[in-house]
């Protein structure tokens, strides 16, 4: 038999009571007992950061996070991002319209990182935001575009209207 | 820096050229798949789930190479929870592969291991944890063989044999000979020889490879799987199923990049899931660990390049002599082709009248090599680049002058006969000159800044052997919509939404308007698959055609109705009307529900497209391989670390004739992803292999470029040449993988530039540069950049 262990979880706002091994990650709890399968499995050691989500505001890679740990804490995925179907998040606008989403299997994660970090530093440096995105990896833009849209995001969410780039 | 073109006159008249000759085709719009991947809503391979699914894990063989004497499964049969066990024996023992003469895979290994990580048995278990056990308790015997891991040992007579079939080793070779090298060489002022190598690197895509296997009891087969050529996965299943294709569905679900890490063709892991199924009467899935995807084949080959290069004193290339030797490791994969790449276009974007060549690919106890972004003209054009300048100095020559002077022109012929239609490679070297400032940096700069070029040439997809051509279906909708549907697959690059753009454009409808079809071998028409730079010029042109055809017969209708000429309406807007009396027309809505409710008709277009290119004799390496060539010329500045040796990259200048950008965001996304992959490959990516053992299968070991390796925006510039292909569908042509060709060569140059080390081995790493700059000093030499001329 296996050990389960009892765990409430909040996702995206919504409360769920889960009995689950106690070794299982973050992440395969959220894939496969939840079916929210917008953090994605790659690398499986806190090397790409496609699996990111948001604790508490600040970006975890899932698959190295027990799921027992995140117990009565908030939890944030790409999935609870947007308003509604009609009302992305600025920064899910930005990515999608400035060619920052190639294959995309890098972007749930980068997003949510982005979100925290812009939620510190709402006005990075393009540096700052290199830095900040740096436990990302993207196989296919070279980067720069998803720093265009980190910053076109930053400065439509400062209020300062969409223009951006060059 | 100035980011804007300097040509404002011609960029400005191009835009509005754009504007009014086309409505759709030419903007930077976004992805269309972008929404749903900015919300996490597209499935991957590893999101999709069926009920009563099973977990699939493979069993590897530890060892480089050895004879399988005897696989034990009972024990792993015995425990709860997994549901079936596969051997080689399971299977009807055909080999697999792309080219008759290159079949040497097996689904599962049945005599011989030949590399670590080869798959021996395979597992299905109510989870993954439960399959990982049970591979654990398979209990495999093995006679250890004696093995080789160099190519060039494995050439010598009493070497360690990998494949029966294969004498010394050899998996295949290329030999060519056109013009007349010996007296090109005769009739030369200078002579330079140099060897250069390059190391294993990986596809590096992050989405590991995945799929789901269904057997049901009609004996019909579905894989849902992360392809980018789905039927070359679809044909090579049949094949060591040994069963026909007919019987096989494969599904295509969203990519997580493709770069030909795998997902161009049939893996051990496909046949295992169908199998498993076919034994379990569940579904299979199975998917890679990032160890395993590192571990396995499908990297790029690792070259030893020879090239020797004759010319006058006054620049003019006049003969080359190349030998390569690939370390293809223990299977062929795409090798055969692989080898005849380089030589073909060794001289490509110069003119060059004399080529000899000779390739050889090698078998050796190591994963197996293939096709990646570029192929091997990235390493080919490392070698060719990077000696150019070797002799631009030897010459006193400017390195963009020897360029100029050799540049071909749009019209020519190579020795080897690909036809140039177009092709912008003189004003690409003119335009990345001064997007660059090369002439206010060239030998201008601080010690230990240096700046340099690389150019190179791809083609615009290949007329293989086999089934070249690719098709698209349009149908109309009620509702004025339009479904397109293709066999090719989107990977990231955007073919969803370029080939969908030509649809709207010819139909006159918006972008949204067209839904892009996911390749279901069940639905959509056969096609070769998403490589070589093929999809947008192959069937881009298909989809024109069908787009064309379908606009045709609504044209028929609505001249009926409108009283007037077909050939004298404009399709554009969602409307249709005269061109000139544009108040005389109707909604295209309209249109459909004309020709569907009331005539009774069903407006579906079709278009195929095959390239009217002679085959390639491959014998002999002569033939027009591809209907169009792009060229591109890419400067890169670097600082060098006297004290690391760790070179950074600060900037990159690229220009690339593309023919027409048909959306320049997405092309410029391409050429910058690229490129920074070939900044990879020239600085860090190296996989290690010790005795055929991967020593750095993960992305903690194995380095890629992250944003804090890449240079400032400023001083990141791409360029599009256009020069409209009168084949390309709106003059379009391959856009992405060839603008990074030259980059590796233009990395390793400026390095010489900042520091007056030449590095002829990648990656050009701490390492080696300290290496150079100590040996230097004790000759008492400056950087190059110190020294005028
Ligand atoms: S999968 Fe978690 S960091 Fe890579
Ligand atoms: S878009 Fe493919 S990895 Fe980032």
């Amino acid at each position: 038999m296996k050990h389960l262990l009892p765990v409430s979880l909040r996702v995206n706002g919504e409360p769920y009571d889960l009995l689950i091994p106690p070794w299982r990650t973050l992440l395969e709890v959220l894939r496969e007992n939840l079916s929210l399968t917008g953090a994605k499995r790659s690398c499986q050691e806190g090397q790409c950061g496609t699996c990111t989500v948001l604790i508490d505001r600040k970006p975890i890679n899932s698959c190295l996070y027990l799921a027992v740990e995140a117990q009565d804490k908030e939890i944030l995925t790409i999935e609870g991002l947007a308003r509604s179907a009609e009302v992305l998040h600025p920064l899910q606008r930005a990515f999608a319209e400035r060619g920052a989403i190639q294959c995309g299997f890098c972007t749930p994660g980068l997003i949510l990182a982005a979100k925290a970090f812009l939620e510190e530093n709402p006005n990075p440096s393009e540096d700052e935001i290199r830095r900040a995105v740096v436990g990302h990896l993207c196989r296919c833009t070279g980067y720069f575009q998803i720093i265009e849209a980190i910053l076109a995001a930053a400065r439509e969410m400062a209020g300062k209207g969409a223009q951006v780039g060059h | 820096m100035p980011r804007r073109a300097r040509w404002p006159g011609r960029e400005h008249r191009l835009a509005i050229e754009t504007m009014q000759e086309h409505s759709i085709i030419g903007r930077p719009v976004p992805k269309k798949d972008a929404w749903l991947k900015a919300t996490g809503e597209a499935k991957y391979a590893d999101d999709h789930s069926l009920p009563g699914m099973l977990y699939g894990k493979l069993l590897r063989s530890p060892h480089p190479h050895a004879r399988i004497l005897h696989i034990d499964t009972s024990k792993a049969e015995r425990l709860p929870g997994v549901r079936a066990v596969a051997t080689g024996k399971d299977f009807p023992g055909i080999k697999y592969g792309n080219l008759p003469q290159t079949r040497d895979y097996l689904p599962l290994a049945l005599e011989k291991v030949r590399y670590i990580g080869d798959e021996v048995a395979a597992v299905a278990a109510i989870d993954e944890d439960m399959a990982e056990e049970a591979l654990d308790l398979i209990q495999v015997e093995y006679e250890i063989l004696p093995a080789v891991f160099d190519p060039e040992e494995a050439m010598q007579p009493g070497a360690p044999q990998l494949h029966d079939h294969a004498p010394d080793n050899i998996s295949s070779q290329s030999a060519f000979h056109f013009g007349d090298a010996d007296r090109g060489f005769a009739d030369s002022d200078l002579i330079q020889e140099d060897i250069f190598e390059t190391q294993p690197v990986k596809q590096g895509m992050l989405e590991p490879h995945a799929c789901i296997g269904l057997w049901d009891n009609t004996g019909k087969i579905t894989l849902w799987a992360s392809k980018q050529s789905p039927y070359v996965v679809w044909r090579q299943l049949a094949m060591g199923l040994g069963i026909e294709p007919g019987k096989i569905r494969l599904v295509q679900t969203y990519i997580g990049g493709g770069f030909s890490g795998g997902k161009q063709e049939a893996m051990p892991m496909d046949f295992c899931a169908v199998l498993l199924s076919k034994k379990s009467g569940r579904p299979v899935k199975f998917v890679h660990t990032m160890d395993e995807v590192l571990t396995i084949g499908h990297l790029r080959h690792p070259i030893k390049i020879w090239l020797k290069t004759g010319i006058k004193k006054d620049g003019t290339l006049l003969a080359q002599h190349c030998k390569i030797i690939a370390n293809g490791g223990a299977y062929s994969s795409i090798g055969q082709l692989s080898m005849y790449i380089p030589g073909a276009m060794l001289n490509l974007p110069y003119r060059l009248p004399n080529v000899k060549y000779e390739a050889y690919r090698i078998y050796t106890n190591n994963g197996f090599c293939g096709a990646m972004r570029g192929h091997t003209l990235p390493q080919i054009c490392f070698a060719r680049d990077s000696q150019l300048d070797i002799i631009a100095a030897k010459l006193g020559v400017d390195p963009i002058e020897i360029r100029l002077k050799n540049a071909a022109q749009p019209g020519e012929v190579t020795p080897n006969g690909f036809r140039l239609t177009t092709f912008g490679f003189t004003e690409c070297l003119q335009r990345v000159v001064e997007a660059s400032q090369w002439r206010e940096k060239h030998g201008k700069l601080p010690r230990y800044r240096g700046i340099g070029i690389g150019c190179g040439s791809l083609v615009s997809g290949a007329r293989l052997m086999g089934h070249s051509s690719s098709t698209a279906e349009i149908k109309v909708q009620e509702d004025g919509t339009v479904l397109l549907v293709t066999g090719s697959t989107d990977v990231g690059q955007g073919a969803d939404t370029v080939l969908s753009m030509i649809a709207a454009e010819v139909l006159g409808v918006q972008l949204d308007d067209v839904r892009f079809a996911m390749v279901d071998t069940d639905i959509t028409p056969v096609d070769p698959g998403t490589f070589s730079s093929r999809v947008t010029f192959w069937t881009g042109n298909a989809v024109k055609l069908a787009a064309e055809d379908a606009r045709r017969q609504l044209a028929e209708i609505a001249a009926q109705k409108l009283e007037a000429n077909p050939e004298d309406l404009i399709f554009r807007d969602r409307q249709v009307y005269l061109r000139q009396q544009p108040q005389r027309g109707l909604s295209f809505g309209e249109l459909v529900r004309l020709a569907e409710y009331r005539l009774g008709r069903i407006i579906m277009g079709k278009g195929s497209y095959t390239s009217g290119e002679e085959l390639i004799d491959f014998r002999t390496g002569y033939g027009n391989m591809s209907p169009a060539y792009t060229p591109s010329a890419c400067v890169v500045e670097v600082e060098v670390d006297p004290e690391t040796g760790q070179v950074t990259v600060t900037g990159i200048w690229g220009a690339h004739d593309c023919g027409f950008p048909l959306n320049p965001m997405l092309v410029r996304g391409q050429v910058l992803g690229a490129s920074v992959m070939c900044i990879g490959q020239a600085l860090y990516e190296n996989l290690i292999r010790t005795q055929g053992k991967v020593m750095n299968p993960s992305f903690r070991d194995y380095k890629m470029p992250l944003a804090t390796d890449v240079p400032k925006l400023a001083n990141v510039e791409h360029i599009n040449i256009i020069t409209r292909d009168p084949s390309g569908p709106f003059g379009a042509k391959e856009a992405g993988e060839g603008a990074a060709t030259g980059v590796i060569a233009a990395v390793a140059n400026a390095v010489y530039h900042a520091t007056g080390v030449r590095i002829k081995s990648l990656p050009i790493s701490p390492g080696k540069v300290l290496f150079g700059l100590k040996e230097m000093q004790g000759k008492g030499n400056k950087p190059a950049n110190l020294v005028k001329g």
